[in-house]
Order: structure tokens, then sequence, then C-alpha cells
């Protein structure tokens, strides 16, 4: 007697969720970071990526590792410490036709990185720019990052003295097209914020609060578990409507804002605060920056833009990706060189 | 000469110097002295005399000392010449000093009010009254200040017996299409030359005479020659940071794209990104290597101290990138704008562990167009980075040079397999070593098919981009490296030897070629003194060099830096052959020249 397995479920290429996995994760077991992976295989999964068009970048760090664990069909550049940004800026001119993903910590983006993250997301190189953001160095045991709270405490005792450096304000200054925050613990928010991610056509900062249970999970660490819960204050509830599936859905009208991406995808905002508007950068930093007074942490597509200039666009390459172009495109004639040759005689 | 005249008028008797002279320029940076230099310096040129341009500039936008160094030599030796035939002296600041270091018998034209006459009297002096004379020619006078040097040009051209048509037409060259600016600038010149004709005594010292010496060549900067190979090879990212000397390499090929590397859309074919650091420019040209582009940056010797840590990931996880660096006077800050080969180590070994990287020494402005051009060849074939090492002295100053032979053929892309040829791979592995020349095959980023995806890592990994820590994997990888090194040998520039049977060796690249020529006539002629000659032209060290070594009793190895860093790699590879190495070395910021080499190998011979 045979039983029949219940088909697993396809998406429109297809392919299912087990197409998208990739090696077993060496991280703790209970790492916020294996959460995103999750959403992040479930994201592309439901979009229907193709993965063997997506370029996987990290640097050095726990968060740095997580690209070997979902994606097999992708390739990925498990580079240096800091230096993923401008990896991923060469891999996103030669060939503009990739799907970058960028997964980073706190100690890779925002200490030794923040120079290249900074200079990324001004010339708005496309890349879902993923922070795992724990506040400490897991994978050298335990040390504090830029982004620690003031006050907060580490396993061992000691206190953090340093002011934080906000990976979100700090995009927002910057004119990030995309700017979020979210939790490693609501897998359905980040999954939504992941969605959208993949229509935009720019760099989005996804700044994600991602306990380390290992080092820095204690009551009194203000990027632990308890804390999170205690304090995420979602600015919206988010809707994303991707453009294939726009026939079969209504978005959402009354006092949601819809916002569209070229591809003709929505992302919908109920605002759960009243004076939040999505696409007011001003009004976007106000926020963000009362929140820390209040000691709120806020959650949700903090800005979006969708019309930004993309490095594609400044650089005037061509609409061909530039590794598909023929040795006849790139090589000019035996004429130029001798009217080179003239010009200099 | 071995005596000082006792007076100017005695001078007037010694031998004529015809095509074979030098001058220097002293003038203030930013003065517009650069326009009145080429100028004179093309009139020599297009009279058929070969010459050669250096410019000694500070380290400065406006303001501090420069001076331009002409040499016209009949016979073709474009070395610097340390002795100075004609000095002109515009700067009142350092008038004096050029003029006490000059040697006696040397012309001084001057600037009238500096009274440079008093310093010495075994010097001929011609005081100009420059102000005078721009007054008179220029009525606006915002531009006095410009045009004062080409009245030098004018002056200079009756004393010397240039051919004014050609001066005018180096104008006409110079200043492409802005009328204006060339009738001003003809002006000036004209003032010059009648000021010079009417109240200047004549002088037979040094002329210039009309040959045939240059029909057919172009004057060119070694960084405009790379731009060009670059730009021929199809490269097709840059990433880049401004660092003298090597930002106008990158800025001529921002020109070069502009009019001959767009799409029919008028779009371009190369993604030229100026980014936040040379460490960023590394990040870009492995990012797109890696996704299957020719990429490039151009740096210099600070740059390259930046970039060694992902050097050392392009090199540990075979990423394709041409790296030129255009070398200045180290270390750290150093002398920004004088010349040195002080690099010839960290380029050779650039990054921490065991790291041996392929270089190219171009020797002269067409080697820089050639190198260029097949440094993109290589990178691909070798999955590595590769350096083209040139320095200030080929990188920024005039050369002449035959025109480039455009480069036919095919670009060699390496070994890169995409969606059928992976179909029909039995066991496919990133850094496998099918072919047993240490060069696996690679896949590149968006190749369908759902085959060939791999993991790109810095850290280690065996034969199939999987992370590793495993003792044999790390040395069969690292061994592996070493093998394609040793292929390279049968891929790289071969040296130029001229063996003569002397068993006196001498070694020597790049910049220092000019100088080593000469050098090796005035021993031959002056002291009966043959020698051998092989000019090293890329790294790892070919056959030829074996064969060299192993047939002379001693190797002069020329370098232009302390440490004598060549000789130190030639050490480490022939061991058995290190005391017959002796290091001919100058540093001291200034291009090389002969009597230098002349009188080292001189000492060594005795």
């Amino acid at each position: 007697m045979t039983t029949t397995a219940p088909a697993a479920p396809t998406n429109k290429l297809g392919l299912t969720k087990q197409d998208y996995v990739g090696s077993k994760s060496t991280l703790c077991a209970g790492c916020g970071h294996d959460s995103i992976t999750a959403q992040l295989i479930n994201a592309a999964f439901e979009m229907g990526i193709e993965a063997y068009k997506v370029g996987k970048y990290s640097g050095i760090g726990c968060s740095s590792k997580t690209p070997a664990y979902f994606f097999n069909q992708a390739w990925g550049f498990n580079s240096v410490h800091g230096r993923m940004p401008s990896i991923a800026t060469g891999a996103s001119v030669a060939n503009r036709e990739l799907i970058n993903i960028g997964v980073s910590g706190d100690g890779d983006s925002m200490s030794i990185g923040i120079g290249q993250l900074v200079h990324a997301i001004r010339r708005n190189v496309p890349i879902i720019y993923i922070i795992e953001d724990n506040g400490v160095y897991g994978l050298t045991k335990g040390q504090f990052s830029a982004t620690a709270d003031l006050g907060s405490v580490l396993k061992h005792g000691s206190v953090n003295e340093l002011p934080p450096i906000d990976p979100c304000t700090l995009a927002l200054e910057l004119g990030c097209g995309f700017v979020a925050r979210s939790f490693s613990g609501d897998p359905k928010q980040l999954n939504t914020i992941l969605r959208a991610a993949f229509a935009h056509n720019g760099t989005c900062i996804i700044d994600v609060i991602s306990p380390c249970v290992t080092f820095n999970n204690h009551d009194s660490s203000t990027k632990s578990y308890k804390n999170a819960k205690d304090h995420d204050f979602p600015l919206h509830e988010l809707g994303f409507v991707q453009f294939n599936e726009l026939e079969q859905v209504e978005i959402p009208a009354g006092e949601s804002k819809v916002v569209t991406f070229p591809d003709g995808s929505k992302v919908s905002f109920r605002a759960l605060r009243e004076d939040y508007d999505p696409t007011d950068r001003f009004g976007a930093m106000k926020l963000l920056h009362e929140g820390v007074e209040k000691g709120e942490f806020l959650t949700g597509l903090l800005y979006l833009n969708t019309q930004k200039p993309t490095i594609h666009d400044t650089t005037h390459i061509a609409d061909t990706p530039l590794v598909h172009l023929s040795q006849a495109a790139l090589k000019p004639g035996k004429d130029v060189l001798a009217k080179c040759m003239n010009e200099l005689m | 000469m071995s005596t000082a005249p006792a007076n100017a008028q005695s001078v007037q008797d010694t031998k004529p110097l015809v095509n074979d002279f030098s001058i220097e320029i002293g003038t203030v940076n930013g003065s517009g002295s650069q326009t009145a230099n080429s100028v004179l310096m093309r009139t020599i040129f297009q009279m058929g005399v070969p010459v050669s341009g250096k410019n000694l500039f500070p380290s400065n936008i406006a303001g501090l000392p420069t001076w331009f160094q002409i040499r016209a030599n009949a016979k073709g030796y474009v070395a610097r010449k340390a002795i100075v035939d004609l000095m002109i002296c515009m700067n009142p600041e350092t008038a004096k000093d050029d003029v006490l270091k000059l040697t006696a018998g040397a012309l001084v034209i001057y600037d009238e009010p500096l009274k440079l006459n008093t310093l010495r009297d075994d010097l001929i002096y011609y005081p100009v009254p420059f102000q005078k004379l721009v007054t008179a020619s220029c009525p606006e006078p915002k531009l006095h200040k410009l045009v004062k040097n080409m009245i030098y040009v004018g002056v200079a051209g009756q004393m010397l017996g240039l051919d004014m048509n050609e001066t005018k037409n180096a104008i006409t060259k110079q200043l492409k299409g802005k009328q204006k600016a060339i009738e001003i600038n003809q002006a000036a010149v004209d003032a010059g030359f009648t000021w010079a004709a009417e109240n200047m005594p004549a002088q037979n010292r040094l002329k210039v005479m009309v040959d045939n010496k240059t029909a057919g060549n172009i004057i060119i900067d070694g960084n405009a020659a790379c731009a060009l190979g670059s730009m021929f090879a199809g490269v097709q990212v840059v990433g880049w940071y401004p660092i003298t000397p090597s930002s106008s390499l990158v800025e001529s090929l921002i020109d070069y794209a502009d009019e001959y590397r767009r799409d029919e859309n008028g779009k371009s074919t190369v993604a030229i990104v100026q980014m936040e650091d040379e460490l960023a420019s590394a990040g870009i040209v492995f990012g797109a290597g890696w996704a299957g582009a020719r990429s490039m940056t151009s740096t210099s010797g600070p740059g390259i101290s930046l970039m060694s840590e992902l050097i050392g990931l392009g090199y540990f996880s075979e990423i394709p990138g041409v790296f030129f660096n255009v070398a200045r006077t180290g270390p750290s800050t150093g002398l920004p704008t004088r010349t040195m080969q002080g690099d010839i180590d960290i380029c050779a070994k650039c990054s921490h562990g065991d790291t041996l990287h392929i270089n190219l020494y171009p020797g002269n402005m067409s080697e820089c167009f050639d190198f260029a051009y097949e440094s993109f060849n290589l990178a691909e074939r070798f999955q590595t980075p590769i350096f083209v090492v040139t320095d200030l002295d080929l990188g920024m100053q005039n050369w002449m040079s035959k025109p480039f032979t455009y480069p036919e053929g095919d670009f060699d892309r390496g070994k890169v397999v995409g969606e059928k040829e992976l179909a029909a791979m039995k066991d496919w592995g990133r850094y496998k070593d099918v072919d047993g020349d240490g060069i696996p095959y690679r896949s590149l980023p968006g190749t369908p098919g759902g085959k060939g995806a791999y993991f790109t890592r810095g850290s280690g990994h065996n034969a199939y981009a999987q992370y590793s820590e495993k003792p044999e994997d790390y040395t069969a990888l690292v061994d592996r490296l070493r093998a394609k090194y040793e292929t390279a040998k049968q891929y790289v520039p071969k040296p130029i030897v001229d063996d003569t049977g002397s068993k006196r060796g001498i070694l020597a690249f790049g910049s220092s070629d000019p100088a080593v020529m000469e050098a090796r006539d005035i021993l031959s002629d002056g002291f009966q003194m043959k020698t051998d000659y092989l000019r090293l032209r890329a790294l790892p060290f070919t056959a030829e060099v074996d064969t060299f070594i192993k047939q002379s009793d001693v190797v002069y190895v020329v370098e232009q830096n302390r440490d004598g860093q060549m000789k130190a790699l030639l050490r480490e590879f022939y061991p058995e052959a290190a005391t017959k190495f002796k290091s001919v070395l100058h540093y001291n910021g200034m291009a090389l020249d002969a009597q230098t080499i002349v009188d080292q190998i001189n000492a060594f011979e005795k």
C-alpha cells in the first residue's frame, strides 16, 4: 500500500519552496538571523523570483554567513568585512539584470563598512540590503557594535557608554528611496517588507532587529526578544500586491495610502499612527527621532520613493547588460585608432 | 666641459650643440606655462628633431614653483639629461637657485628686473623685459600673467633658430579651435621673437636644425596610452579614485569613451564610477569581474596599499581585474608629484598570506598601449588581478612614439562556461583543475539552466567552492594558485634581450629604458665596455630571464628605488645566482639619467 504525499504548492514559475532553500544553517539555535532567512525564502517563493538571476552578497560576521542558507541556485559572494557594497556595485553595473541581495550586520555595516554603505545608498545601487541588527559582534564572541544603545549591558556586565548609530535615520538622511525597520520576531511584517523590496528598483535598507540569543538576549539588552516585543510599535499595517496579482486583489481603499512601483506592483499603508506619511521624508525623520526619545522602536516601511534615478541611470550605461555586449560593441575599429593617432601627431 | 670659462664671452667659442641640448624653464605653478612649454616642445618635434618633455610640478594648485625640461636629441636619446644648457627663469622665487645650479657655459634667459647676471660670471645672460613686451602685445590686463609665458617661446625660438611656422602650427594644435586664445598667444610669441631679433645678441652655441627623425610620430603620455589600450580592450567597468599621478589615465579614458564607446542609442558601453576611496574602487573591479565584465582601476602607491585587502580576495577567490599603478615616490604620501619604481615589491605580492601576482612593466608608449590591452586578456585567462606597473615619468610626461598598432584578433575571455557547457559537464566544480594548468573553469552570475551557481568566498574552499578548513584542501588550493602562476610564464610578454656576448648584463624595466640605452652607448663609446641588456617586461620571470642570468657573470639590476626591490625578487627566484646581482639605484624623485648608471657601473667595474 502506498500513500501519495500531497503535492507541495508551486509558484508562478512552477517551483516549490524547496527550490529556494540553501545549505543548513550553522548559526546558534534560535538565532533571529534564521527567521530572516526563512522570510527571504518565503518572499522569493511567493514572488516567483528567478534564483539564477540573484546575486547574494555579504561581508564578514554571523549575518554574512546567511547567504549560504538560501537560494542554492543563486550566485553567492561572501566578500571581506564591510566591503560588500562595492562588490555589489560592480556586479550591478556589469549586469544590470541581476537581482541583488546583500545581507550584513550592524558591525559590518555601521562600523568597518559604513563608508561603503553610505556611498552605495548615495549612488542608489539596486540591492535589497538587510542589516541583521543585534547590537553585538557575535562571531568574535560578544563585543559592542555601533548600534548598541547607550547604557545597554553585555552578558558579562560591561555597559555601552557611546551613542548608537541608527541605520534608518542615516539612510533617510542620505536620501535612500526605501527605508524599513522590522523585527525578526514579526515574520508577517518582514515578509511584506521583503516582497515590496523585491519590487523596488534602487537601494532598499532594511534594518531588522535580530536578537543574538547567545550574547545579547538578556532582559537588560535593548536588542533582546523581550525588549523588542515590548517596545515594537508598527507604524502601519502593510499590504503588498505584486503587479501580476493586481487583477485578482483589490487594494484596500479608504484611509490607506497606496504607492505604486515602476513595475506596477503596489504597496498599501494603513496608518496606525495618524500623522505618518511614508512618502514624507522629513516627517519620517521627525517621527523616528521622537520614537528614540520615547524609547519606542518603530517598525514598518518608513520611507518610500520609487522615482529616484539608480546607478544605471547616472552612469548612462546601455540598456543591455554590459556583460552581454559583444566584442564588436566593445572594441572600436581600426579607423578609430587611426583617428586618435592622427590627433597626436 | 672640463674647465669653467673665465667669462661669458669665451663660452661663445665652445663647440656648438646642434639638435642636442636641454632646456629648463622655471615658472610658477598655475601660470599657464604648460601651454607655452608644450608649444616650445612641439615646435622642435615638428622640425623633425626627437624630443622629450618632463614636467617637474609641485603638489599644489597654484603658486608654487614648477619646472619643465625639454631635451632635444638627434640620436633619439630621450632620458632626462642632468645638465641644463638653456635655463629660462620666469619664477622670481627660484631664479637665484636655478642659476646657481647651472654648469658653466649655460645660457640664461631671464626676466630683466631679476638682475640675475650679478650672480655668476661664467654664464651667458639674456635679460628680457617681459612685462613691457606683454603690455605691448596683449590689450587685456587680466590675461597678462598667462600670456607672459608665451613671450619666452618667441624669444627662445628666435635664439635657437626655430621655425616659427611650426610654432604657429603647434599653437593651433594646442588650443584646438579656440580662435581668440590662438590669436592672443600668437601675438605674444611674435612680440618675443621680434624683440629678440632686434635686441638680443645672436648666439651659435645652441641651435635647432630641421631634421627628419620625427615624421609620422606622435607625442603622448603613458596614462593616455594606457587609457587607449583599455578602451580597445573593451573595458566595461571602471572604478577609480583620484590620485596623482594616475588620475589622468581614467580622465583620458572618460574622454575617449565619451566619443568612441557608445551604443546605437548613444548610451555608454562602459560604466565609469568615481568611488569613495581606493578600497571601494578595488571592490567594484572585483564585483564586475565576478559578474563577467572586463574591469579596471587606476591608482598609485597609496591606493595600492589600501586595495591590498581586496586584491588578496581577488587572488584567492580567482576574479579577473586590471590594476594600473602609476607609481610615485613613497612611502606614505611621499613625494606625490615625483617618480619612483618603488612599488615593485607590493605589486608582486600584494596582500597578506602567500600571494604572487602577474605584473606587466611597459617601458615605452607603445607598450603602455599594448600591455593595457593585453592585461585584460591575461586577467580573464588567469582569473586574477593583473598589475600594469608604470610610474609618473611614463604616465604623465610627454613621450615621442611611433603610432600604435591596432590590436587585431579576438579578446581572450578565458575559461568561461555557459549554460550549454555546464549541462554537458558531469562533475562541475568551480575550482577544479581540469586541464592541469592550474586554471579552473568559471561560470557567470545570471547563467540560466540551474547549473553553475557557486559560492565565492575569501575563506578556505575546496574544488567545489564549498567552505573548507581541511589542511589538504587548503594546500591543494594554494599549490594550484602557484601552478597557475607558473602557467602564466607562457603568456606574459617576454623580455627584450640584446646579447653582445659580453657576460656583463644589465637588467632594467619600465621607465629606466631610455637612460639604460643611452648609458650603454656611453659605456661602449667612452669606456670600451660592452654590455648585454635584458629589459624585463613582466612577472613571473620567464625562461629568457633564466638564460640571461645563467650566461652572465654579473647582472647590474637598474631600478629606481632605495632597496633594490627587483634585485630582491631576483634573488628569491634565482638563489643560486644571488651573488651575481649588483644594484644600480636611483631614488631622488627625478627621472633616471644615463650618467647615473654609467657612474655606478664604472664604480663596480674598478
